[in-house]
């Protein structure tokens, strides 16, 4: 380092910030367009011009073009927004979690809120018998929910007060306790089983708008209290001592770091099954479209999360027609090995 | 630690180590309450025998009832218990050592995964070349095999001039993430009963093993276990960091290329012996930390808890459940709320 003083660039003006601007654009271009494309594609393909009637067209005016609308409102636009919506949240709170925790290998799951979520859904079904998906949604966010809560308040306990370390393993005590309880249940209860086999698998499809609204409103809440941390991830991230030098009320930061993930993985969670993988997988490659600092890495990330989500959802419907192959199951058999190659060929140095 | 005074060194004719008398004490502890789990194992069951007369037989001088009970009976159960909670401990001590990240265990290298899709496949798919396979070599050993191909997998895709414990871990992470969708899918697909089977044998469980399976792993254990063993005495420089390591003499490469081979094929003899049981090797480690109060995962110690806790946790199950589970899940249902413990009780202390 030389002692010659440089003039501070004015914001917007250097190339790195102006490829930082681009890669967003060209990421919400890309997502646009998989958008589009996951509205035509499905079992019955439809071409631009009926996905247009089917979004603006008047139903009943003949056969075809109540079909065409009846597909695409009730099934390819929920399954579209919600692919994006937890792709987001997950994308986002997996690069929160990375931060939070100062972990590599931190995933979405690690607050315990998948466990919780899968909980909850077998023993609801254990106990109540509920069968369809849509009535343990509520459930699935509440287990999620509490068992955030119940990591949090426990790595916070004392003065040691939630140190990363702290956080991360009493997130993994906590995770393997309710996945055994879980398997318990599962193993004594042939319905519990039944259920936690397909919602383990993760899927976007056949959740309605009166789930996917709720959702949203939880992940919008998340998502507002993530984007006000971003420049606080920054700080945290040299250490406790210089952030709190510079004026970080840690304790504060943490607790909401911790709530924003909690709604953010909860809600996701809760409305298309834990989706493993793509919290971590998306904040890896976005730290290297980015570099580390976290108001790109953590957009960039959130961005990713739902062009991967709705890529892979509709890879899914593709592959296996007539059948489907569920998104979860999709995101981890593409993206991991598109993620290992990368991790090989040393694109992840400064993780 | 707020003492800085030094522990200090010993040294016997070559050999040279820091005396830590807590360290040693709680080691003996450790090893003490694991024999006295194993004996208890043995001691219980639909006929009882004083714990006297299992001591006096484990040492060849029992009653010749007694000894038909425990040595054909009891015994491969809890020899595969101890045996199992050993290499699994001990590999998760490597994993997290090398890897300096204590989230880090073989359960994300791939062997679990690898064993669970391939039992998976073979006890979902019926007919065709998964009849074949199960009728010829037996599920255990097919998943084992499995398990192996996969962890193998993983070290050679990580492989690029040496083994980095980052792109270990998180090439470890992708495959077992392409192994368990593979799970969940075949899974998703499958007939309800089988289900059901394939659930119970991915949790693990110790039932009903043979004096032939129990050999092969108590045999690959010792062997492995004499290599980290003769390795370990590297291993602690490189808790340092590569340079630091290469300057005290330490050829970090080919240690760390030795002992994350070795975490793989203990892993891959706890599968052989019990089947895929989880959080074992991420919780022993941690916990033993914890106990012997050392700042890196201690390998003798952690192997010590493993086995405790597997065999603790199989006595529970068979004892004090009233359904039967397997003894995964107590595993992971007692492991977890003790680390979880030793946090909060660490956090409470530095409180004071």
């Amino acid at each position: 380092m030389g002692t010659t003083v440089e003039k501070r660039p004015a914001p917007g003006a250097t190339a790195a910030h102006r490829r930082r601007v681009a890669g967003a654009g060209a990421l919400v271009a890309g997502l646009v367009l998989a958008a589009a494309l996951s509205l035509a594609v499905g079992a019955r393909a439809l071409s631009p011009t009926e996905v247009w009637q089917g979004l603006f067209g008047e139903p009943g005016a003949d056969q075809r073009l109540t079909e065409i609308t009846l597909i695409v409102q009730t099934v390819r636009v929920p399954r579209t927004v919600l692919a994006v919506v937890a792709g987001i949240a997950l994308g986002i709170s997996g690069a929160l979690i990375q931060g939070f925790t100062r972990n590599p290998i931190a995933d979405t799951g690690l607050l315990g809120v998948n466990a919780g979520a899968s909980f909850a859904v077998v023993t609801m079904i254990l106990l109540f018998g509920l069968a369809s998906p849509f009535q343990y949604v509520w459930f699935a966010f509440l287990g999620a929910a509490v068992a955030g809560v119940i990591v949090f308040g426990l790595a916070s306990l004392g003065r040691g007060a939630g140190s990363p370390l702290t956080l991360a393993l009493t997130g993994q005590g906590v995770t393997v306790f309710l996945a055994a309880m879980t398997t318990a249940v599962a193993l004594s209860d042939k319905a519990s089983l039944n259920a936690l086999r397909f919602w383990k698998a993760g899927s976007v499809a056949g959740v309605g708008f009166d789930t996917i609204w709720p959702a949203t409103v939880f992940i919008a809440i998340g998502l507002a209290l993530a984007l006000i941390m971003l420049p606080t991830i920054n700080l945290l991230n040299l250490g406790d001592d210089v952030a709190r030098g510079l004026g970080v009320k840690i304790g504060l930061s943490r607790t909401s770091g911790v709530v924003a993930i909690t709604l953010l993985a909860g809600a996701a969670t809760a409305a298309c099954g834990p989706i493993a993988f793509l919290g971590l997988m998306v904040t890896h490659v976005a730290r290297y479209l980015t570099g580390p600092d976290y108001r790109w890495l953590v957009p960039y990330a959130g961005l990713l999360g739902a062009l991967v989500l709705l890529v892979c959802d509709i890879v899914g419907r593709v592959v296996t027609r007539p059948g489907e192959l569920q998104a979860g199951v999709v995101v981890a058999l593409a993206g991991a090995p598109f993620f290992a190659v990368l991790v090989w060929r040393g694109k992840f140095r400064n993780a | 630690m707020s003492e800085t005074k030094m522990a200090p060194g010993v040294r016997l004719g070559r050999a040279s180590f820091v005396w830590r008398p807590w360290m040693v004490l709680v080691t003996l502890l450790l090893a003490g309450a694991a024999f006295l789990v194993f004996c208890l194992s043995i001691a219980v069951g639909d006929f009882p025998i004083g714990l006297p007369q299992v001591i006096a037989t484990l040492f060849g001088r029992g009653e010749r009832v007694d000894e038909f009970v425990i040595m054909d009976l009891r015994m491969p159960r809890a020899l595969a218990g101890l045996v199992v909670g050993v290499a699994l401990g001990v590999s998760g001590a490597i994993t997290q050592s090398i890897a300096r990240n204590a989230l880090a265990s073989p359960d994300v290298l791939g062997i679990t995964g690898g064993a669970g899709a391939v039992a998976a496949f073979l006890v979902t798919v019926s007919g065709g070349a998964a009849a074949v396979i199960t009728n010829s070599v037996g599920l255990p050993a097919a998943a084992l095999a499995g398990g192996l191909g996969t962890g193998l997998l993983v070290y050679f895709l990580a492989w690029r001039r040496g083994i980095d414990g980052l792109r270990l871990i998180l090439i470890g992470i992708s495959v077992s993430a392409v192994m368990e969708a593979i799970t969940v899918w075949l899974l998703v697909t499958a007939d309800i009963r089988d289900v059901a089977r394939a659930q119970a044998w991915l949790v693990g469980s110790l039932d009903s093993r043979s004096w032939g399976e129990v050999w092969i792993a108590l045999w690959g254990t010792l062997a492995l276990m004499a290599v980290v063993g003769y390795v370990s005495f590297q291993l602690r420089p490189m808790h340092f960091g590569d340079d630091i390591a290469a300057g005290l003499g330490v050829r970090y490469s080919m240690v760390r290329a030795v002992l994350l081979l070795s975490a793989v094929l203990l892993a891959g003899v706890a599968v052989s012996a019990a089947g895929p049981v989880p959080f074992v090797a991420l919780v022993a480690p941690q916990v033993a930390m914890r106990l012997v109060r050392y700042p890196t995962p201690p390998l003798v110690a952690s192997g010590l808890v493993g086995a405790l806790l597997l065999i603790g946790s199989d006595l529970v199950a068979r004892t004090a459940l009233p359904i039967t589970l397997p003894v995964g899940v107590v595993t992971a249902a007692i492991g977890g709320p003790f680390l979880v413990y030793l946090l909060v009780r660490a956090n409470l202390k530095r409180g004071m």
